[in-house]
């Protein structure tokens, strides 16, 4: 083994060795780039979302990119899932996985998920130094290679001394430093988009091939990668010229010393395959040469394009009739195909036609730039074609400037020289600038005055410009998915300072929801507007700066906001709810077959008053009258705690003095009544009847359902199911225990003679004489009344466990949170006759110490809680209980999981 | 950029480069042979009465006999180091907190480490006493009952029931109490799940850092079944991968198999590993009463071929060895030279 290969492992191990020239690493279960991954990770389509990663390997791939960076995803969480679920996975865990993102807890949730040695990607010296060795340090006490990204303090590395600049200084702190073991780190010198019409871009592809050729022979045993699909970017919807644009990259990038890229490996055109005429253009753009035929690289790659598009393309030919067309038409096709020849006389002549210059501007070359941006967001432009547009436009806005400024020095008003200023920034942390660079260059072609800040910018320096500059719109971009987070600290710092100019958008990661969800929220003063593209900026911006259209569009942007914020809340509120139906269809289904039910030893009521105190005493459960004085644990051990031991000792004592006396002097008389009816579940309610036979209805007991999504098979539990349905021949009981109401009387006379504590005390000992008789009764209805577990021994420490078969829920305890289900209980077991016991108006028992509950006897109940319900369970339960909508929602409130006030509005609207 | 390494580095290496070094044999078996019950166990029938109390019963918590029965587990290490073993491992195979869960004895983890460690730095004082050879205290860190990359429900297979972060704040409290107690050598070892093992090796380096000296690493991995795959489905070469950042000491095999069983996987490490290789196969395999009936001799016999074929370093038993599988094993090697550590260019 004396060499310094890559070794990486999944459930398999893999070797880069010299033999393979070439690692595919898959980039479709990334949903910064794959469209359709991104979606079934939204969707939490997990299945689906495995098979991507299947089909990836299946096509070659021989390491996994998993990216979940996106704004609306908590990535964390959603890294740590789909590793999770790819390790049960044999034929997708067999390779690699490289665990991308661009938040380094991300990364860090996935390094402790995966077995097997990974690679990070990617860490750079982008925060500094210190930051770069700690997350070095960090991947190699985890056991991951690297791919550090060409980035330091001052940005992204885009010539190729830059690169290499920094990956030399990388490389140094990694293997001088930190120890990383050479082999184990992978360069990314940036591959950035080439042809997009900006002259600075047309050497990128040169400065990475330069770079990597420097890498591979200065810093021994490193790597080189990059993401390929970034540099064709501008033709994002020509598949096939994009495909030979980056299998000519690779072709040269290769030969250079790239041995790894992301690459879609099922979509990749063969080098020697590719029509001549497009591997030319493309090469020319790639290695940036002059193409023999003159003209720009970009320009010629541009006009062949199209011919390649896949339908083989037909010629277009020079075609003037479109010059017979209405004027508005002509601006509009002049726009769009770039063409300046016209675009003077049909200005001009737009202009004689309108009431005012700026008419021409709001009306047909508005109404044009938009068609360029339908356009560009369908595929069917690329931007240097928007770029071209753009400055069709501004020789357009020229003709019209100087009767413009005519106008205003008639009118004698005030008036700006420019159409308004725009400060555009890439947030703090981001260093992507071609879309703003590209937004910039559109607002300025429209007459804009841009102030460009560059990248990494900070919020105060954002804000202190706009104040300084008296700028009139403030735009923000963004890349990377930390950006959208520096985007709403921004909005939220703008609505602290007090501006209220409007906030553009844009970027990659930006969207129309997470603008109306997370960022708009945050600043009310002002409008934030998510900008889709290059192309809308202009539109936008001018209808925010227009003072005749300014309110109606920023009205029409605020009510669409907050549509989309409510249709995403609900969204993700019935991702995690079920229907009504669905949820009884997953009802726990008791094995009923086999199950042969005791019957109790009596039907009807019994009153129970031959109660002992001293006996209750023995079955109280102390640890609540702890949590009563705010003395937190378990007895007993509570009262060997250090910190609380002593006065939980004193306490105790107290107690015990107290109880005694309770006992003593008969302080107390407990009464009790219990009761057992024939029974069977019917849906959701519990029906009992009057007559052994079954035939005659005395009640029905309401129970409500769980309608939170569940997991790994558990159920969606209501008391009912635990009852058996008709044909089986079950019972259900029911109690009410107090432990009588001398309790208020005798805390009234210690609060009289001004002893808060003592009232206290025997409240607190009342209650737990309530909840001990309780106990006590339920395990007499189990051993003797109802005796389904008549040989059941427990002692009554061990009661408090509940080791017990069945189980007492009570009305207005989360197994079924309605209250009102008592005056069905008290009225089967007349009650109040029977122990003194009474419902308050708001369903309360009185006294206090009061205990009353069902008795379910089946082996497999257990409690549970019902938690919220939606409003098809509130419907549903309403016409069972025969009561209003309003009257069910008012009683069960506390468990709605929606704002009925809400639909009234919406009703009332 | 890295520690200072312990004096015992040094020592070892020595010993290593002239012969193939011994490891104990099994505890679990030596324990079984005291026949104790409960009591025994809780140190209240016989022994010391444990200062951690619990209300769990604790009758096969092995790791507690290290402070209820310190005197017979300091004997069986006594007795491993008078047959021939070079290193002994402490009997802490289960004493983190998760495992201990079980017993409700997580309380007792740390003195169930420092103790562990010293227990058989007295067992080696004295066997060096008498015949004045170097010996070193391995101290023992197990696999706990849980995967942190398998998930123990088969309808949810992204569940998992515990998380690097426990494991790994586990295995750190586990590491001090090894060093603290004077543990030489850290060995993790029965690799089931390698993300467990990632886990502890992440802890080693924090407890040896925050010690100011790296001690040497042990990992051993357990191939379960005739898939040569680790449970958790790594091949042992992918497995070297997952754990090679450790730079350990040694990489090995243990328990699960026989010594002819593990041959082949042993032989694929030994091939890509550019450390020493350690193995310590069980006995056999178990009989039908899950003992273990492969004599000395036959052991001895197998594990010679391991050395004869240049595959190890360092050898010794796991379950169903006893002393006397040691004192044949170490008599069957002798002869034989170490494998050649293949080194870096």
């Amino acid at each position: 083994m004396p060499d310094r290969l890559l070794r990486l492992s999944g459930l398999e191990p893999f070797t880069l060795t010299p033999d393979i020239p070439f690692v595919n690493v898959g980039e479709r279960t990334n949903v910064t780039g794959s469209a359709r991954f991104r979606k079934l990770i939204k969707e939490r389509d997990y299945a689906t979302a495995l098979e991507v990663a299947r089909d990836q390997v299946e096509n070659g791939a021989q390491i996994i990119d998993i990216n979940m960076d996106e704004g609306l995803i908590d990535s964390r969480a959603a890294m740590v899932e789909f590793l999770n679920l790819v390790a049960a996975e044999p034929d997708i865990a067999r390779v690699p996985i490289m665990i991308d993102s661009s938040k380094w807890e991300v990364i860090e949730a996935g390094l402790q998920c995966v077995q097997g040695k990974p690679v990070v990607n990617s860490i750079s010296m982008k925060e500094g130094e210190e930051q770069f060795r700690h997350q070095a340090r960090l991947c190699l006490a985890y056991g991951a290679a690297v791919v550090v990204m060409a980035f330091d303090e001052q940005g992204q590395a885009d010539t190729a001394a830059r690169k290499i600049e920094i990956c030399q200084r990388a490389y140094n702190i990694l293997v001088n430093e930190v120890g990383f073991p050479p082999e184990d780190i992978i360069f990314d010198p940036n591959i950035f988009a080439v042809a997009t019409g900006i002259e600075e871009h047309d050497n990128y592809g040169v400065d990475f091939i330069e770079a990597t050729r420097w890498i591979r022979q200065n810093l021994p045993h490193a790597h080189v990668s990059g993401g390929v699909s970034n540099l064709s970017f501008s033709f994002r919807g020509n598949e096939p010229v994009r495909e030979a644009m980056h299998a000519v990259f690779l072709y040269h990038a290769i030969q250079a010393g790239m041995d790894m890229g992301i690459v879609n490996a099922g979509q990749l055109a063969v080098y020697d395959q590719i029509d001549p005429d497009l591997r030319e253009a493309c090469e020319d753009v790639v290695l940036n040469r002059k193409p023999r035929a003159g003209g720009t690289a970009t320009e010629r790659l541009l006009e062949i394009a199209e011919r390649f598009r896949g339908d083989g393309g037909a010629k277009r030919e020079k075609d003037l009739s479109w010059r017979e067309w209405p004027i508005e038409k002509r601006l509009e096709h002049a726009l769009v195909n770039g063409i300046t020849e016209y675009i003077e006389a049909d200005t001009e002549e737009a202009r004689q036609q309108a009431e005012r210059p700026l008419h021409v501007i709001e009306g047909p070359l508005m109404a044009g730039m938009n068609v360029v941006g339908d356009l560009f967001g369908a595929g069917k432009m690329f931007l240097p074609q928007v770029v071209k547009s753009a400055r069709v436009m501004k020789q357009a806005v020229a003709v019209l400037l100087p009767y413009m400024e005519e106008e205003k020095r008639l009118s004698g008003g005030e008036g700006r020289e420019t159409a308004g200023k725009v400060l555009m920034a890439t947030v703090k942390g981001d260093v992507h600038d071609i879309g703003k660079n590209i937004v910039g260059v559109v607002l300025a072609c429209n007459n804009f005055e841009v102030i460009d800040l560059g990248v990494m910018v900070p919020p105060q320096k954002i804000l202190q410009v706009a104040r300084e500059e008296k700028v009139d719109i403030i735009g923000l971009s963004g890349l990377i998915t930390p950006s959208l987070d520096e985007m709403v600290h921004l909005a939220s710092e703008m609505e602290r300072e007090g501006f209220d100019i409007p906030l553009l958008i844009g970027g990659a990661t930006t969207s129309k929801i997470h603008t109306a969800v997370k960022i708009a929220p945050r600043y009310t003063r002002g409008q934030a507007v998510y900008v889709t593209d290059a192309s809308r900026a202009v539109g936008v911006a001018s209808a925010l700066m227009s003072p005749t259209q300014r309110p109606d569009y920023v009205a029409g942007i605020r009510a669409e906001y907050e549509d989309v914020a409510l249709r995403h809340e609900r969204s993700e509120a019935a991702k995690s709810r079920l229907p009504l139906a669905a949820a009884r269809a997953n009802a726990i289904r008791p094995d009923w077959a086999s199950y042969a039910p005791v019957a109790p030893s009596f039907t009807g009521t019994r009153v129970i008053d031959d109660w002992d105190l001293a006996e209750i005493a023995r079955y109280i459960d102390w640890t609540p009258f702890f949590q009563t004085w705010e003395l937190k644990g378990v007895y007993p051990r509570i009262l060997d705690d250090e910190a609380q031991g002593p006065a939980a000792r004193q306490l105790f004592a107290e107690a015990q003095e107290m109880l005694s006396r309770i006992i003593a002097g008969k302080w107390f008389r407990p009464r009790a009544v219990v009761g057992f009816w024939p029974a069977n579940a019917a849906g959701d309610d519990i029906r009992l009847w009057a007559d052994a036979e079954r035939r005659t209805p005395l009640a029905t007991l309401h129970t409500l359902r769980q309608q939170v999504t569940k997991r790994n098979g558990r159920p969606n539990v209501a008391l009912s199911d635990f009852v058996a349905p008709e044909g089986i021949p079950d019972h259900v009981g029911g109690f009410v225990v107090t432990a009588g109401p001398e309790e208020a009387e005798i805390a009234a006379r210690y609060e009289r003679a001004n002893d808060d504590y003592g009232a206290i005390m025997v409240k607190a000992l009342a209650d737990r004489i309530a909840e001990a008789m309780a106990e006590m009764l339920h395990e007499r209805v189990r051993r003797e009344f109802w005796g389904y577990g008549a040989d059941e021994a427990f002692t009554p420490e061990e009661l408090i466990a509940e080791p017990y078969k069945g189980i007492r829920p009570a009305p207005g305890y989360p197994a079924q949170p309605d209250h009102t289900e008592k005056l069905t209980l008290f009225r089967l077991l007349d009650a109040e006759q029977a122990t003194g016991v009474t419902l308050t108006e708001s369903m309360a028992m009185w006294p206090g110490s009061s205990v009353s509950g069902l008795y379910i006897a089946h082996p497999d109940s257990y409690y549970f809680g019902v938690a919220k319900i939606e409003e098809d369970q509130a419907r549903d339960y309403a016409a069972r209980k025969g009561w209003t909508l309003e009257e069910t929602e008012r009683w069960l409130a506390p468990v709605l999981n929606y704002d009925p006030a809400r639909r009234a509005a919406e009703a009332a609207a | 950029m890295s520690l200072p390494a312990s004096p015992v580095f040094k020592a070892l290496n020595d010993a290593a480069r002239d012969r193939i070094l011994i490891l104990d044999g099994a505890m679990g078996t030596q324990i079984q042979n005291l026949g104790l019950a409960e009591e025994d166990y809780t140190g209240q029938g016989s022994g010391h009465v444990c200062r951690h109390h619990t209300d769990h019963p604790q009758k096969g918590n092995n790791d507690l006999l290290i402070l209820t029965q310190p005197e017979a587990v300091e004997e069986i290490h006594y007795r491993y180091a008078i047959a021939g073993a070079d290193i002994v491992e402490t009997n802490t195979f289960s004493a983190t907190t998760i495992a201990q869960a079980d017993y409700g004895l997580q309380e007792a983890v740390t003195d169930l480490n420092v103790e562990g460690a010293r227990v058989v730095r007295r067992a080696l004082d004295r066997a060096t006493a008498e015949d004045g050879r170097p010996r070193f205290v391995a101290g023992a860190i197990g696999p706990t009952n849980r995967t942190a990359s398998i998930s123990p429900d088969v309808n949810n297979p992204g569940f998992r029931a515990t998380s690097f972060e426990e494991l790994r704040v586990a295995y750190l409290q586990q590491a001090r109490g090894l060093i603290a107690g004077g543990a030489d050598i850290l060995l993790i070892e029965t690799i089931f799940d390698t993300l467990n093992a990632k886990a502890a090796i992440f802890a080693c380096n924090q407890a040896m850092e925050e010690h100011g000296l790296a001690l040497p690493l042990m990992i051993s991995g357990t191939i379960t079944d005739a898939s040569g795959r680790t449970l958790s489905g790594q091949t042992p070469t992918a497995f070297w991968y997952s754990v090679r950042h450790a730079r350990p000491w040694t990489i090995g095999l243990n328990c699960a198999l026989g010594a002819e069983a593990m041959r082949p996987h042993l032989a694929e490490l030994s091939g890509v590993a550019e450390t020493l290789i350690c193995a310590y196969p069980n006995a056999g395999l178990p009989n039908a009463f899950g003992q273990y009936d492969e004599g000395p001799q036959d052991t001895a016999r197998q594990v010679a071929e391991f050395a004869r074929e240049g595959l190890v370093n360092v050898v010794g038993g796991c379950c169903g060895t006893t002393p006397d599988h040691i004192r044949a094993i170490a008599e069957a090697v002798a002869g034989f030279a170490p494998r050649k550590v293949p080194a870096y260019a």
